[in-house]
């Protein structure tokens, strides 16, 4: 409770440090997070106390950079949270006896994560955004359905291979069915959207929970190697994927090179590159201190925004620019704590089941964060996914308080 | 399977630590030059959020380089305009909203932009930035004397050439004058840049852009002889009295070099017996042809590299608008490594062959003489002062070591006086002053068209200001003629006469 004050204090001073008008949000973020707070207290008394407000903070760090970037978003946002928060104490209340019902519909999970992740391919509801098929929309309302699939996959896999991780240590062949389906829809999904992030993501839990079920390296190694021939075949087949690495590999070029987006010859930078180039400079400008929220540069001096995609994907070179490297490095370390909580959640859990689904949740966290933030970084390729509870859109957030709730019920259970 | 569940919790935490890595590296150690790429419109426009600081002449009152407030989006930008309508302005250059930069704007543009500066400074930056104030720039206080700036263009008018002017105690530039010039407020207007392009000075020469003045390459013709007869006199072979016989030619490799091919010689073409002090006042080719074979190529060479040709003259400019003097070879700088064979002595010690200079580098060669043989270090910014007044860097004159002998500068001054009463640049003279100076004519391989020159200083027994005078492509244009007139006005208008 304490912590969760302090917190929240935190984000009061920084908020009244834009403007004080803003006050009422930072209030009404407070209040719902006292509510958040309250619900957890009385249903899962025992879950670890970390967690929520370690999610509070980030929820609260992207709230503020969103609202410096553009209040109308910060109000939708905001919207979205509130309607996070309801789902995380949905969850919480709903499975707060027992959780572990869930092991019990797991092919139902296993399907429906497979559905929701070719859901934006089907005609009519599905949308192409930057270049991948993610989104989909009714009614005006947007939604990328692949974060909720990406929860049903660490679902049916926690139970799936908490059921047969003897066996599959073993090397029974027949029980690989269900397994190889999952890395078949997981290439075919990378081949369909052409969105490598979260091929990579699930791709990676995927191999997470079945190194700690299984303590098989070599299983691992196997599926990287399958991962790697599918890479290569999507890498030749799709060139949504081979400009992404040419990018990575070389942003800057010296000569002109064909630009897809205009048709005309430009230099990289100027073109493909573009948005990663600018998102370097923005990171960079920030320096060590950064510039100061609210005093950093997103738009050129027409007012055109340099950085597309700035609030969602790119959120982090945002936040890298203005609060610079104590800022940027201050909000990795905040996932390096959640990220630890988590697995201590998971290594404090009693049953198989429990600390697979900790543990792949915990590890979804981390490597999402590592895939975009990496991906800004030039470590990896860069891939439009969002950062867990910082950038703008609502899926990412409804799916993040999941983690939450889920992390929290495991935890609660095992300090019972 | 808690084992597994370590080594996952250890991957997870390398990835999210290898981000802050990189995080680091990008934001200091790959920072400056990210920062330095020429499309980060980041930088570009963060540039012009700041009040940049004003260049301002050594009066302190001439604006030479303002801001224009512009308002857009709700946000203010800082664009550059040039009260003075480009009074010097190659050397100050300009600063587009494109951030095109040239000049001083160029080179000084950390301190406009108040990058550089000292820590009370920096921490009133700071704060202003976190209150959402305006940031400010530096203003640049330049060593250039407005007036007589103004009075070079003037008499430069249309033609072709530079004026230099600078304190030889010092180094400190008062004048930096070039010609065709242009206003630098155009650069930035739609059209501007090409009309600017296309001006052109009345030697058909559409280059107003260029600063003739350090990147102008000029054959110095007799103004040369400074650099020879110093060498001649510092090198102890000669004397100002010693004797030549002067048969109106001089002989090189078996072939007569004439007199008459000198422009720049007053009086008869034959002197006879002469003395070499009367060979430098009368400007006597042969003469200077027959110390030239005397003394040989490399020691003129070596005593021109004392007077700092081979390198780029030091200045606050960027590096690519300056150019060394000394012989050119293909349009290269060249220097032979054998040059008793490779370059024709006589020619040289009169300031032929193939030698090329710049304006500052004969104003520098003038200022040592007077400076009684240091060659002093030129400078054109005096200090940097922050927005609230303090004294952020302020230019300490220094030198570039000794050039020649103080006995060999006061023999030479006084060669140089000679030339101004009673030789080839009477035409520089002033009244109640002692002024000394050195003509130069040089071919410009057009019949009857040359390159003018005169380089002078003032007063002779205390010198206060050097000047370097050069016009291109003067028809029947000698330096004494064209161009003495020019560096005495100046040094009237300098010493207030």
């Amino acid at each position: 409770m304490l912590t969760a004050i302090g917190f929240a204090s935190v984000y009061i001073s920084r908020r009244s440090h834009i403007s004080t008008a803003s006050l009422t949000y930072a209030l009404l973020f407070f209040v719902l997070y006292l509510a958040a707070h309250v619900v957890a207290r009385f249903t899962v008394p025992n879950a670890d106390p970390y967690l929520l407000p370690l999610a509070g903070l980030l929820t609260a760090i992207g709230l503020t950079e969103i609202y410096r970037l553009g209040p109308s978003n910060a109000f939708k946002q905001g919207l979205w949270v509130v309607i996070g928060v309801a789902v995380f104490a949905l969850v919480i209340v709903v499975l707060r006896r027992d959780y572990r019902l869930l092991e019990n519909y797991k092919y139902i999970f296993g399907l429906s994560a497979i559905g929701l992740l070719f859901m934006p391919l089907l005609p009519g509801i599905g949308q192409t955004v930057n270049g991948s098929r993610l989104w989909i929309h009714a009614g005006g309302l947007q939604f990328q359905p692949g974060e909720l699939g990406k929860l049903a996959l660490i679902v049916f896999l926690a139970a799936y291979l908490r059921e047969k991780r003897e066996v599959l240590a073993q090397g029974r062949v027949k029980d690989w069915g269900p397994l190889l389906v999952i890395w078949g829809s997981a290439m075919l999904v990378l081949f369909a959207t052409g969105d490598l992030g979260s091929a990579l993501l699930y791709y990676g839990i995927f191999l997470a929970i079945l190194y700690a079920a299984t303590a098989r390296l070599k299983f691992v190694a196997a599926f990287i190697g399958l991962f790697l021939v599918g890479s290569a075949a999507v890498y030749e087949g799709t060139p949504h994927v081979r400009e992404r690495v040419t990018n990575w590999l070389h942003p800057w070029t010296t000569q002109k090179v064909y630009c897809a987006l205009n048709g005309h010859y430009t230099l990289r930078q100027d073109c493909a590159s573009y948005q990663m180039v600018q998102s370097l400079y923005s990171i960079a400008h920030g320096g060590y201190g950064g510039t100061g929220l609210g005093s950093g540069v997103f738009q050129n001096a027409q007012g055109a925004p340099l950085i597309p995609f700035l609030s969602t994907d790119f959120i982090y070179s945002a936040v890298a620019q203005e609060l610079g490297l104590v800022g940027a490095a201050a909000l990795i370390l905040i996932y390096m704590v959640f990220v630890l909580r988590g697995f201590r959640v998971s290594l404090a859990a009693n049953d198989g089941f429990s600390k697979l689904l900790a543990a792949g949740l915990t590890f979804g966290f981390a490597l999402q964060t590592f895939v975009i933030v990496g991906g800004i970084l030039r470590v990896i390729p860069l891939t439009g996914i969002t950062l867990p509870f910082v950038s703008y859109g609502g899926s990412s957030v409804i799916s993040n308080f999941i983690v939450v709730a889920g992390l929290m019920l495991v935890s609660d259970r095992a300090n019972a | 399977m808690n084992t597994q569940l370590n080594r996952l919790a250890l991957v997870a935490l390398i990835m999210l630590a290898a981000l802050i890595v990189a995080t680091t590296y990008w934001q200091s150690w790959a920072a400056g030059s990210l920062a330095a790429k020429q499309d980060n419109a980041i930088e570009l426009v963060s540039q012009f959020e700041v009040s940049r600081g004003l260049i301002l002449a050594a009066n302190g009152n001439t604006v030479l380089a303002a801001d224009r407030k512009v308002k857009r989006n709700g946000q203010t930008f800082y664009f550059r305009r040039y009260p003075s309508h480009g009074l010097a302005a190659q050397t100050i250059g300009y600063s587009t909203s494109a951030l095109s930069q040239t000049g001083l704007e160029l080179s000084l543009n950390d301190y406009l932009t108040g990058a550089t500066s000292n820590l009370s400074n920096a921490i009133q930056r700071t704060l202003n930035q976190i209150g959402g104030g305006t940031v400010y720039g530096d203003n640049v206080v330049l060593t250039i004397n407005a007036g007589a700036q103004a009075l070079a263009q003037q008499l430069l008018g249309d033609r072709c050439g530079a004026v230099v002017a600078m304190n030889p105690r010092t180094g400190a530039i008062y004048v930096m004058a070039s010609s065709p010039t242009y206003d630098s407020n155009l650069i930035d207007k739609p059209g501007g840049y090409a009309k600017v392009l296309k001006t052109k000075g009345a030697c058909g020469d559409a280059s107003a852009l260029l600063n003739r003045a350090t990147y102008g390459l000029y054959a110095p013709g007799s103004t040369f002889k400074m650099v020879t007869a110093s060498a001649a006199l510092d090198s102890g072979a000669f004397t100002p009295t010693s004797g030549f016989n002067d048969p109106g030619y001089c002989v090189e490799y078996g072939k007569h070099v004439s007199n008459a091919g000198n422009p720049d010689q007053n009086g008869p073409e034959t002197y006879g017996h002469v003395t070499l002090a009367q060979g430098f006042q009368h400007s006597i080719n042969s003469v200077f042809c027959n110390v030239g074979k005397q003394i040989g190529a490399k020691v003129i060479l070596d005593y021109a590299k004392r007077f700092g040709f081979y390198s780029t003259p030091p200045l606050e400019t960027p590096a690519n608008q300056r150019l060394p003097s000394g012989l050119y070879k293909n349009d290269k700088l060249w220097f032979p490594k054998d040059p008793a064979t490779e370059v024709d002595p006589g020619r040289l010690a009169f300031g032929q062959e193939r030698l090329q200079v710049t304006p500052l580098q004969m104003l520098m060669v003038g200022a040592t003489i007077a400076n009684g043989g240091v060659v002093p270090r030129p400078y054109i910014v005096d200090r940097v002062i922050g927005h609230d007044g303090s004294v952020v860097s302020r230019t300490r004159a220094s030198t570039l070591g000794r050039a020649i002998k103080p006995e060999t500068a006061a023999e030479l001054n006084q060669m140089m006086v000679s030339v101004v009463q009673a030789g080839t640049g009477t035409a520089a003279q002033i009244p109640g002053i002692q002024v000394a100076g050195k003509t130069g004519t040089a071919e410009t391989g057009v019949n009857k068209v040359y390159t003018a020159w005169f380089v002078s200083f003032a007063p002779a027994n205390n010198p206060q200001v050097a000047v370097a005078v050069v016009l291109e492509k003067q028809l029947n244009g000698f330096g004494g003629a064209v161009s003495a007139p020019i560096a005495k006005q100046i040094m009237q208008k300098l010493l207030h006469r």
